[in-house]
């Protein structure tokens, strides 16, 4: 059921990647992946039907080999709470060009909607502002959403971390492809690198 | 006292050498780990080495997903950590059968040849067959002399043939850990 007081996570992340420019961008499985695929298929999407807690590594390990492209993992509170000692291993690391995008609803919604950790207690920004990522902040408006896109593509100021607290409605799914090859060789060749 | 047991100066000197080495001459650009006595020397050398980026991790899984990234990105990785760390992996190992992507690790044995520890036993005792049901190919040295040759196996048929590989290090290589008050 949609709650009028947040936002819609579609929405969201269509702005966030409206102007995305070169930006690589993984989402985490479940609702994320298809609020990507609903903002448009991209030869730079790197779309996750599981690995659970592993959405920001695989954004840091992109982040560290591409320092001049913005890496942008969008994942949701589930997946941010089953890999949350990778806000330590990136406030370690620093990478300039990396920016983390929880979509919180509060639920497990691709499970039938269980509540979550942040429903009650954890605060996301403050692990990832305790963890070493400076720019940590919570976003509840679509102008601020706007302005935090842009900053996205600041390859010289991140990492970056934003929690935006979304509404719990379960929508249509956008499915992406799931050929994990598939993507990574479209990555790789939209980056200039060949097969093996 | 958490130091390894005293081993001859040349084979405590040569392997890691040769390990990082043949990292150097395979391009291997981000080194993930997770500590470990038997790594230590090799880590040292990752720190120091500017065309490598060493990215300590809080838990082992996490390097499996940042090689997965950073092959996306265009470059090769190794994870070193130690066989407890190996059962942290295992949702995480899918990854390189759904990348199909040069995983290389290499893993410091504990749990066998004269541990003291018992709580090492388990997991030591099922490391390989973990990597192996994982889908993982997995490569054994014992011996300090035969350290590069099957480092650089697994090297070359992890990054020229995407076929993901372990190297486990043996406890007997690398000493039993010396537990004194």
């Amino acid at each position: 059921m949609s709650q009028a007081n947040l936002l819609e996570r579609r929405s969201v992340v269509s702005r966030l990647l409206a102007e995305r420019n070169d930006a690589i961008v993984v989402g985490g499985l479940g609702a994320s992946t298809y609020d990507i695929a609903a903002a448009g298929d991209h030869d730079r999407n790197f779309y996750l039907w599981g690995a659970m807690g592993g959405a920001v590594m695989i954004g840091l390990g992109m982040a560290l080999a591409q320092p001049k492209l913005p890496v942008v993992v969008i994942t949701g509170d589930g997946e941010m709470l089953m890999g949350m000692g990778s806000l330590a291993t990136v406030g370690l690391q620093k990478p300039a060009n990396l920016t983390i995008v929880v979509l919180d609803n509060e639920v497990y919604g691709e499970t039938g909607g269980q509540a979550s950790h942040t429903a009650s207690t954890v605060d996301l920004v403050g692990v990832a502002r305790s963890c070493g990522i400076q720019d940590a902040r919570a976003i509840a408006t679509m102008a601020d959403i706007g302005t935090f896109a842009s900053s996205m593509q600041d390859v010289s100021s991140g990492p970056r971390f934003a929690s935006i607290k979304i509404d719990s409605a379960n929508l249509e799914r956008v499915l992406s492809s799931r050929d994990g090859q598939f993507t990574v060789t479209r990555i790789r060749g939209a980056l200039g690198f060949g097969p093996i | 006292m958490h130091a390894r047991t005293d081993a001859p100066p040349e084979t405590a000197a040569s392997w890691p050498e040769d390990i990082f080495a043949i990292l150097q001459r395979f391009d291997v650009r981000q080194v993930p780990y997770v500590p470990d006595a038997g790594h230590s020397q090799l880590i040292e050398r990752v720190l120091g080495a500017s065309s490598m980026r060493a990215v300590p991790l809080t838990t082992e899984e996490e390097g499996v997903a940042l090689l997965a990234g950073a092959w996306a990105g265009g470059q090769r990785g190794v994870l070193l950590m130690q066989s407890s760390g190996v059962g942290n992996c295992v949702n995480m190992l899918s990854l390189t059968q759904i990348f199909r992507f040069p995983f290389l690790t290499l893993v410091t044995m504990r749990g066998e040849w004269g541990e003291f520890n018992p709580w090492q036993v388990p997991m030591g005792s099922s490391t390989a067959a973990v990597f192996e049901l994982s889908g993982i190919k997995v490569l054994r040295a014992s011996h300090a002399e035969e350290v590069r040759e099957v480092v650089e196996a697994a090297a070359g048929q992890a990054y020229n043939a995407c076929t993901p590989t372990a190297v486990l290090l043996s406890q007997r290589l690398i000493g039993a850990k010396v537990f004194t008050k």
